[in-house]
């Protein structure tokens, strides 16, 4: 099933796509020079005679771009090559100041790795992952209103990895969720930031439709551009649609690169296959084959923090928490270390899940703010919700004293005490109040007695603003139940 | 700081015009100099006049590679080697004329105009360093940096009469130096003197981090002892010795042979079978490096850009048509083919191989031998216009300095007399990787004990 695609169609045919994902590496400096890696700084700000391709400078690798990539070549289960080495890829554009980028060939840093992930209907998917190479990012042009272009080569010589993965992916859905998953591995490993909306990571597709049961490929169009999740899905479904409408009206799929427009949910070709480049490539004699050392290897691998799977793994089991859940926790490495660190402080697993589930992830996403950024510790957090379940305050007033500790930048306590928020749960008191509501209200109570038991509602209702919320609403409950039964 | 050197650039100008004719300079740096004279460190190099070619980097002047499409550009640093020779105390008066982009065996593809040979007015000085060799020959300075990628030294040395070293591929750091090849370019040295060429090699040699290729191995100190000089063993090869080669020159080269077996050094005959296929293989890796090295002169950061461009394609290909010399754009297109889709295997993967047989060969004959002697050139110095419309026949000039390039050991020119017409005679000496100082020892030796 791919929704909106005929699945009538889908019966006879079946898609096929391919992912080729770019990740910033998150360097200190760029690839082959020492300027400064920096996103949205005043244009050419970040620049020497090297990342500008100043006659006679010369690259230098940044080592740990090296590090970086067999970071995530391990990751994902990827061999790392003893021997690995750079090449040319000659083109010309504005932005590409060497007239190449320097990239890897024959014999790119990880090869064969594969990445697991569940899918919507909960089942596991495991796409293989051919190679991740290393390269270099171009500049940025900006095109002027008066048929004049900029260029910004700020971004000009950033670290990248391509990672390349087998075309194992059968929709748009499962290309969603591997995206999604290369994402949360690259920042658990903390190898690339990996926001897509700061071009961190971008995605290319290679697509193509056979009839069901073929092995064999059908003709692949590129899709370029496919730069949000959301993208990523109408993007393929719309190119999916498309190439079986061809096949079905008895044309074939011509070979060539789309580029996707996010804005009218369209593409254009940019490229026919004649028109394709040829990019020349050689080796770079500017740098030397470079030797990675087992050992080093082995190192890092021993050094890789606890990866999604094992984590969403470790939750399940160890908080008892269902995997809708888990999955939500474990999106970032923070925010699954946020929810351990309020556990940690004595919250029940359940409660600090529906917490975070809740009331932070709302405001997070109020605030667009990442749980790295959220003012509210883990420990205060903890703190208010062990006052609910302590009884102190309700859980409504919980959520109450929540968005003022947010705005305040007070602690529980202090809120509680300045605006007594503590709840009654003295019976005395209490039923002195349920006894002026009813007393208040004779007509409702009238109805009430002939029948009408959903008034008890309004009671309840009536009792706690008159308590402004800070009446134990078991308490109440009771109390109105039993002098409502009296008479 | 010496009183001497500061009236020697003060005078730079004049000499300089008094040799106008030559058309070895292209920019006068002796006032820039001057003004840093006070600031110079003393060093090794202290109290010396050099030159260095127009492809490498000094901070604040223009480098030009003799090419149009650097116009108007000025340098924002300054390239390792030539650092290296100012905090040696060097002045460094000029910047010498080349082949543009250092393509070319004559001086004569410059976009300034040809630089012409001392010793005949209407012959070249050799190439592509001409300037450099030019100004060492005719004293103006006591040396000159060039950059040797086939020969761009060597030759140029033989042609002036001068020594001309390339050192070993990757002994001097290339950051600074404008790419030809980057898998061939290296740094070489330009004096009247073994000891003067040895001093300033091994200032500017040793590892750089700002060059990849630049060589971790440590610089032997020059030592001259005749002993050792005596007791090294020389190769000879018949690969180098042929009709092809003029006979002025296969005469002095026989000479010397037997001068050196008259002093008692052993003469080996060695083979180095794969020579006959170095020019072939040489001009496919360089002219596909130099393709791709040569692409980013755009006109869109730096140098010549055409006014008023229709769209990017006119801007790339009007101001590359426009600013690049017949040569270059000969090579860049042939090294551009060569490295398209179905050729690539029958050409360049080919010329590697080939390359790697040479690199053997040598290995080999330096297990048995300490330094081969070969003629440097095939000719003395030509007229000019001589060969500039028959590439092949200009290409050829390089036969014997091509191979110790693509096998990247180090090779040094030393004047070996005059012919009967008054030209110069050079001899090559070449030895295994990072052998330099073994060259410099025999070059000693020579210079001391051989006459013509």
């Amino acid at each position: 099933m791919i929704p909106g695609v005929d699945p009538r169609l889908l019966e006879k045919w079946e898609p096929v796509i391919g992912l080729e994902v770019h990740a910033q590496l998150a360097t200190e400096s760029k690839m082959f020079c020492r300027c400064r890696r920096i996103y949205g700084a005043p244009p050419n700000t970040h620049t020497c005679p090297v990342c500008l391709a100043y006659p006679g400078a010369l690259p230098v690798l940044n080592a740990q771009a090296v590090e970086f990539a067999i970071r995530m070549g391990q990751a994902v289960g990827c061999q790392i090559r003893s021997l690995t080495t750079f090449a040319r890829k000659n083109y010309f554009y504005p932005d590409l100041p060497k007239g190449y980028q320097i990239s890897q060939y024959d014999e790119p840093i990880c090869e064969h790795g594969q990445l697991s992930f569940y899918l919507e209907d909960g089942s596991m998917s495991t796409v293989g992952i051919t190679r991740i190479h290393m390269e270099e990012d171009a500049g940025k042009t900006i095109h002027g209103v008066k048929n004049e272009s900029y260029v910004d080569f700020n971004r000009c010589g950033t670290p990248l990895i391509e990672i390349v993965s087998e075309p194992d992916i059968r929709s748009p859905h499962e290309a969603r969720r591997y995206l999604e998953r290369l994402k949360q591995t690259l920042e658990y490993t903390a190898v690339s930031q990996a926001d897509m909306e700061k071009g961190n990571l971008r995605c290319d597709a290679n697509i193509s439709i056979r009839p069901r049961g073929s092995q064999t490929l059908g003709t692949r169009t590129e899709m370029k551009n496919l730069n949000s999740f959301r993208g990523v899905e109408r993007g393929l479904t719309y190119e999916i649609n498309r190439q079986i409408q061809v096949l079905e009206s008895g044309g074939t799929v011509t070979l060539c690169t789309l580029n996707w427009d996010e804005a009218t949910g369209e593409t254009q070709i940019m490229r026919t296959k004649e028109e394709a480049h040829d990019y020349r490539y050689f080796p770079e004699p500017d740098l030397v084959p470079l030797l990675i050392d087992p050992q080093r290897v082995a190192a890092i691998k021993a050094s890789l923090p606890e990866l999604p799977a094992a984590l969403e793994r470790r939750f399940t089991e160890q908080y008892g928490l269902r995997s809708q859940d888990v999955e939500i926790l474990a999106r970032t490495r923070q925010l699954a270390a946020y929810y351990e660190a309020v556990v940690q402080a004595g919250v029940a697993p359940t409660d600090a899940a529906q917490w975070i589930l809740g009331e932070v992830l709302r405001v997070l996403n109020e605030e667009h703010q990442e749980i790295q950024d959220f003012p509210l510790k883990p420990a205060a957090l903890a703190e208010l919700i062990q006052a609910t379940t302590q009884g102190t305050i309700n859980r409504n007033t919980g959520k109450n004293v929540f968005d003022k500790m947010l705005k305040e930048g007070l602690s529980v306590t202090e809120i509680v005490e300045r605006d007594q928020l503590a709840q009654v749960s003295d019976t005395a008191a209490l039923e002195d109040t349920v006894r002026q509501v009813l007393a208040g209200s004779p007509k409702e109570l009238g109805r009430y007695r002939g029948g009408e038991a959903k008034l008890f509602g309004y009671f309840m209702g009536q009792v706690m603003a008159a308590t402004k919320g800070q009446g134990d609403p078991q308490v109440v409950r009771s109390l109105l139940q039993q002098i409502l039964d009296e008479s | 700081m010496s009183p001497i050197i500061r009236e020697r650039l003060q005078a730079f100008p004049v000499a300089l015009k008094k040799q106008g004719e030559l058309n070895a300079v292209i920019t006068d740096t002796s006032s820039q100099a001057l003004e840093q004279l006070d600031a110079s460190p003393d060093g090794p190099l202290s109290g010396l006049l050099l030159a260095i070619k127009d492809n490498l980097n000094l901070v604040d002047t223009p480098t030009t590679a003799a090419s149009r499409t650097l116009e108007g550009y000025v340098s924002p640093y300054t390239a390792t080697a030539v650092q290296r020779l100012l905090d040696a105390g060097a002045a460094i008066a000029a910047k010498t004329n080349l082949d543009e982009f250092a393509m070319g065996s004559s001086t004569e593809y410059s976009c300034f105009g040809p630089t012409r040979n001392p010793h005949d007015h209407e012959r070249v000085p050799g190439g592509s360093s001409g300037g450099s060799a030019v100004v060492v020959a005719t004293a103006l300075v006591e040396a000159a940096l060039g950059s040797d990628t086939g020969g761009s030294v060597r030759q140029p040395a033989a042609f002036c009469g001068i020594y001309g070293l390339k050192p070993t591929y990757g002994r001097v750091s290339r950051y600074g130096l404008i790419a030809f090849a980057s898998s061939f370019d290296q740094i070489g040295v330009f004096a009247r003197s073994t000891e003067l060429t040895a001093k300033v090699f091994e200032v500017i040699a040793g590892h750089d981090p700002l060059d990849s290729t630049s060589a971790d191995e440590p610089v032997v100190h020059f030592d001259y002892s005749e002993e050792r000089a005596r007791g090294l063993t020389i190769g000879i090869a018949p690969e180098y010795d042929h009709e092809g080669v003029e006979r002025e020159i296969r005469e002095r080269y026989h000479d010397l042979i037997h001068f050196l077996k008259g002093q008692g050094l052993t003469i080996k005959e060695i083979s180095l079978p794969h020579t006959a296929h170095g020019i072939a293989a040489y001009y496919v890796l360089t002219t596909a490096e130099a393709s791709s090295n040569l692409a980013r002169y755009d006109g869109v950061r730096y140098g010549r850009r055409v006014h008023a461009p229709a769209n990017l394609e006119a801007l790339y290909t009007d101001s590359r048509s426009s600013g690049f010399g017949a040569e270059v754009q000969r090579r860049i297109m042939l090294g551009t083919y060569l490295l398209s889709a179905g050729y690539m295997d029958r050409y360049y993967i080919r010329a590697q191989r080939v390359r790697r047989l040479i690199q053997q060969d040598f290995i080999t004959a330096f297990e048995e031998i300490d330094i081969l002697v070969t003629p440097t050139t095939p000719t003395i110095p030509f007229p000019i216009g001589g060969k500039v419309n028959d590439p092949m026949t200009m290409y050829l000039s390089d036969v014997f300095t091509v191979p110790m390039s693509l096998a990247g050991i180090p090779a040094l020119n030393i004047p070996a007399g005059t012919g009967a017409n008054g030209l110069p005679i050079g001899l090559q000496l070449s030895a295994n990787y990072f052998g330099e100082e073994t060259i410099f020892q025999l070059s000693r030796f020579l210079e001391q004990n051989y006459s013509t």
